[in-house]
């Protein structure tokens, strides 16, 4: 049994935690953005998906692994402002919208990978992002290979939460953004333009979504495939709700949500062929499940959530 | 900067809101277009081709109509669930669990005569489709979970079961290593109605139960309940609706039309169940409810609309060179230009000019 509890102390369990986390803590600070601005994206899976494929094949097709991230992020900006132009401009439903924009973006990513690389059985690799030593603190033992010998990407990942923060908590937009989704009235009567608001969210929001989906194809794998999202864009929605719509708690859900999928992978090893390996794999679609059931109690939506904003017209 | 306003039509014009459909279509259709001129191919050929490859022979019509009907039925699904703004994106789960059923109690367990085997399968079916909703409206009525994300959840914990008692328990010995559960037994497989093609019985029974659906919505009280759960949850808590029953009742039969889309698959076209039987037949579901404007009658036609779409590509695949996946793009531009015809159909667009100081 003591086999079970080693697991945590090893630095091999929290470094993947760090990368099984990465994708998930984009997506789920993209998603909070849309949501905070009263908008529910659920094109978040596709948008994750398109976003993987586009910064594949961009260094796949010469460019370097930052104009991967790049084009990654541009085609999660368009894919976010088709939605916006449906949901906050002409006031469509969000839920039907999103479940388009996932349907269009997948099934667009997948037409083009096919198109250009039409007689692929074995997905063609490319040479991702490589860790690299932080210096003095990766030679730490322990916190060394734990925390301090990750890609760039990964970094930059962090940099980008913490951009986060500061745009949601320090910056006039921010708050823009957060009355938009509570208050939207009382913005306009600020002189605001509500709709601009909400694009720039749900822009901004879908772009990190999509540079979450690169994540897997440029740092934590070296290539794509069909079906490689797999759900991670439905839990990333889980764990908005489950911290409340907070970019903090966010954060710490993931870690919290990606360190339970790193132990149950190194358990699974351990429990060898006892337990079949598919009940492994529900785990993390059952706890995104039970998340939402704790957090149920202390839900609280932000208020103009789901509600589209039209001019001249009172709620 | 142009400014405009979506101003609320008093009365929609009925040549609009028949037409609109239609146009959304047709205008999926000329931008999927691009995407073939993109691809190198004539695109006049290439819907040449998906026609012909849907409908061209009493082979690939009847193959159309065979694929239609599990989307009809999860088309239906989504029609309930939407109509009381239920939202139910769990049809490829709740059809998964009525193939598990028609796989339990289908291959041995129970021998009964076709005539009552044939029904026993597609109650279990909807049973089993309504039991994997139930507590995800459960926890929706107690705790206010939304259904969203869980009905999305469950469908790959479903998915994985599936694998799971495929590649375990329930393997087929004589399957020679490929993970498919055992054949139905013969008095429930449902009969073959054109000869020598692969259309079935379960063909016929979701156009039955179009209009079931059809009469339960807008012929029943239950349906009247339905709809006005859907428009104004407060105002018809207020009339005296009970909410807590009605969403019960909606989440139970949009459940139950997935679960016996699993039964139509596992007892109709394939005699078995197998791990890529629905290529996503639950998604397409959403796109056929939508087309159809939430209309069960509708259903029937925007799924065969729908199923020509997915068996035409795969002709028009290898004839022009174009990926298959261009029939999922047209599908999902066809759910946006749908969206798009709505605001349209309801809303009037007023520009107030261009003002410079703004």
């Amino acid at each position: 049994m003591i086999e079970f509890i080693e697991i945590i102390f090893t630095a091999g369990f929290w470094a993947a935690t760090i990368r099984i986390a990465c994708p998930l803590i984009l997506a789920t600070i993209g998603e909070v953005l849309c949501e905070r601005a009263g908008v529910l994206n659920l094109g978040i899976e596709g948008i994750m998906s398109i976003g993987a494929m586009v910064g594949w094949m961009t260094v796949f097709l010469g460019a370097d692994l930052y104009t991967g991230i790049l084009a990654a992020l541009i085609i999660g900006g368009l894919f976010g402002l088709l939605h916006a132009i449906f949901t906050v401009y002409l006031g469509a439903s969000q839920h039907v919208t999103g479940i388009g924009i996932t349907m269009l973006a997948s099934s667009l990513g997948f037409f083009c990978f096919k198109l250009i690389l039409p007689a692929s059985t074995t997905p063609p690799k490319i040479k991702p992002f490589q860790p690299i030593d932080i210096p003095f603190l990766s030679e730490l033992p322990f916190l060394g290979p734990a925390f301090f010998q990750h890609t760039p990407f990964t970094y930059l990942a962090i940099l980008v939460v913490i951009f986060a923060f500061w745009l949601m908590n320090s910056t006039p937009l921010g708050l823009s953004i957060k009355m938009a989704g509570e208050n939207p009235m009382a913005l306009e009567a600020q002189g605001i333009d509500v709709f601009l608001v909400r694009t720039i969210a749900v822009v901004l929001g879908s772009a990190l979504m999509a540079v979450g989906g690169a994540y897997l194809t440029l740092s934590a794998f070296d290539a794509f495939y069909f079906g490689m999202i797999n759900g991670r864009g439905w839990i990333a929605i889980a764990l908005v709700i489950f911290a409340s719509w907070k970019p903090e708690r966010a954060l710490l859900g993931a870690l919290l949500f990606a360190g339970l999928d790193a132990y149950q992978v190194r358990a699974q090893q351990l429990a060898g062929a006892v337990i079949p390996y598919q009940f492994f794999l529900m785990l993390p679609f059952l706890l995104s499940i039970v998340a939402m059931v704790i957090a149920a109690k202390r839900t609280r939506y932000p208020k103009a959530l789901l509600i589209p904003f039209r001019r001249g017209e009172r709620h | 900067m142009i400014k405009f306003r979506l101003e609320e039509r008093a009365k929609s014009p009925y040549w609009l809101i028949i037409l609109s459909p239609f146009i959304a279509i047709l205008v999926a259709i000329i931008l999927a277009g691009i995407l073939i001129v993109l691809a190198g191919a004539n695109p006049f050929e290439s819907y040449y081709q998906l026609i012909i490859g849907a409908f061209g022979s009493k082979n690939s019509f009847a193959e159309t109509l065979a694929r239609a009907t599990p989307i009809i039925l999860t088309g239906l699904a989504a029609s309930i669930a939407f109509r009381a703004k239920f939202w139910n994106i769990g049809a490829e789960g709740q059809l998964y669990f009525g193939a598990l059923a028609t796989t339990l109690f289908g291959t041995g367990l129970v021998v009964l005569p076709s005539i009552l085997m044939i029904p026993f399968l597609f109650i279990m079916g909807a049973l089993a489709g309504g039991l994997l909703l139930l507590p995800l409206v459960l926890l929706k009525l107690y705790y206010k979970v939304d259904e969203v994300v869980t009905t999305l959840l469950l469908n790959f914990v479903v998915v994985l079961l599936v694998s799971y008692l495929l590649e375990g328990p329930w393997k087929d010995p004589m399957s020679l290593g490929w993970p498919q559960g055992k054949s139905v037994i013969d008095e429930g497989v449902l009969p073959q109605i054109l000869s020598k093609t692969r259309l079935h019985l379960g063909f016929i029974i979701s156009i039955f139960f179009a209009f079931s659906v059809w009469f339960i919505l807008s012929k029943t009280v239950i349906g009247y309940r339905i709809k006005s759960v859907g428009l104004n949850a407060a105002a018809a808590s207020h009339a005296g609706v009970p909410i807590f029953k009605t969403v019960l009742i909606v989440a139970l039969l949009s459940g139950g039309m997935a679960g016996m889309a699993g039964v139509t698959e596992t007892a109709g076209l394939k005699g078995y169940l197998t791990l890529d039987l629905s290529p996503g037949f639950g998604y397409a579901g959403i796109a056929v409810a939508m087309l159809a404007n939430l209309n069960p009658i509708g259903v029937i036609f925007s799924g065969v609309f729908l199923a020509s779409i997915y068996v035409g590509a795969d002709a028009m695949s290898r004839a022009m060179n174009v990926p298959t996946y261009l029939a999922d793009v047209i599908v999902a531009l066809t759910v946006l230009c749908i969206l798009l015809s709505l605001v349209f159909v309801h809303y009037k667009i007023l520009f107030f000019g261009v003002k410079k100081n703004d």
